[in-house]
């Protein structure tokens, strides 16, 4: 029998309990993770709720599987990643929206929730402004690194990339944040 | 005064990009939801209800079985109010959760489908 036919059988044999509790602690452990790549993600309280509660959702619906074959690794990128296509697809559909219906809702807050983040402190203002207009996948990655404190191997779990192209995102990410800093005066 | 150059990116990124506390009705309202799966999925089971026992069925009704307990920890126990403001929530704004109830409907399909294989 191969190995993901054992790890079937064996899950064949766990009950919907167990499951249930499996995913109890998923959910308690990792909310706050998922909330906050969210948050800074989308830049809002209000859009990240709902990025969070669709990723635990969408969670729920593959979790068995997830769970077959992650062969016990963690779990946390699989559902990083879910909340980082999720974010991708927000930002993709407020991109496609008519612009009388951003004015309608709430105000495109990322400004706003960077300056609640920071509490005044330029310097902090500073260095998220310049993330903001790093390249995607640089920001997200930098996102996981410090507020998630993920390393590596998590991180390319979760963008779906070796370690060792992982290890040069992170870096040049960290490079041209610098550079562009210095450039504006520090 | 200008802010220090000197000071390394990674540090100013460390105290930028801190963890945020999700909001205490956050639990609720995913707690919520997944109830609404739970109860959505028992519906479903009711067709077939006589193929389970009366234990099973009481379990898969009760939404204690589900993430109160991991809500209770996270919310510092919110209660019954949290899901009303849950409700009012969804009905101010239901073009955000249109798609909620097809997937509470998929979801159900497949809670049922891991019921019966673990029954098997």
């Amino acid at each position: 029998m191969s190995d993901s036919d054992q790890a079937s059988a064996r899950n064949n044999g766990q009950s919907k309990a167990d499951l249930d509790r499996a995913f109890e602690r998923l959910y308690r452990d990792h909310l706050r993770d998922v909330y906050s790549y969210s948050y800074y993600r989308v830049g809002n309280h209000h859009d990240a709720e709902d990025v969070t509660e669709q990723a635990f959702l969408q969670a729920y619906r593959h979790f068995e599987r997830a769970q077959r074959e992650s062969n016990g690794r963690p779990l946390r990128p699989w559902l990083i990643r879910i909340a980082h296509n999720l974010a991708s697809n927000y930002h993709r559909d407020r991109a496609r929206r008519p612009q009388r219906v951003l004015d309608e809702g709430e105000p495109i807050a990322a400004l706003h929730g960077t300056e609640r983040i920071v509490e005044g402190r330029e310097e902090l203002k500073n260095v998220m402004d310049h993330l903001q207009h790093l390249p995607d996948d640089r920001r997200d990655a930098l996102i996981m690194r410090f507020a998630l404190g993920m390393d590596n191997r998590e991180i390319a779990r979760s963008l779906g990339r070796s370690d060792g192209a992982t290890k040069v995102l992170i870096h040049r990410a960290i490079k041209q944040l610098e550079e562009e800093i210095s450039a504006n005066g520090g | 005064m200008a802010a220090e150059p000197s000071r390394d990116v990674e540090s100013l990124l460390r105290s930028a990009l801190r963890p945020i506390e999700p909001p205490e009705k956050l639990s609720g309202r995913v707690e919520e939801t997944l109830s609404a799966v739970t109860e959505a999925a028992a519906e479903e089971l009711s067709a077939w209800a006589e193929e389970l026992s009366e234990s099973e069925l009481r379990s898969l009704r009760d939404p204690r079985n589900w993430l109160r307990p991991a809500a209770a920890i996270t919310a510092g126990g919110i209660a019954a109010g949290g899901l009303v403001l849950v409700e009012l929530r969804r009905r101010k704004r239901p073009s955000r959760l249109s798609g909620l109830a097809d997937q509470v409907s998929e979801i159900a399909g497949q809670v049922r489908d891991q019921v019966r294989k673990s029954r098997d």
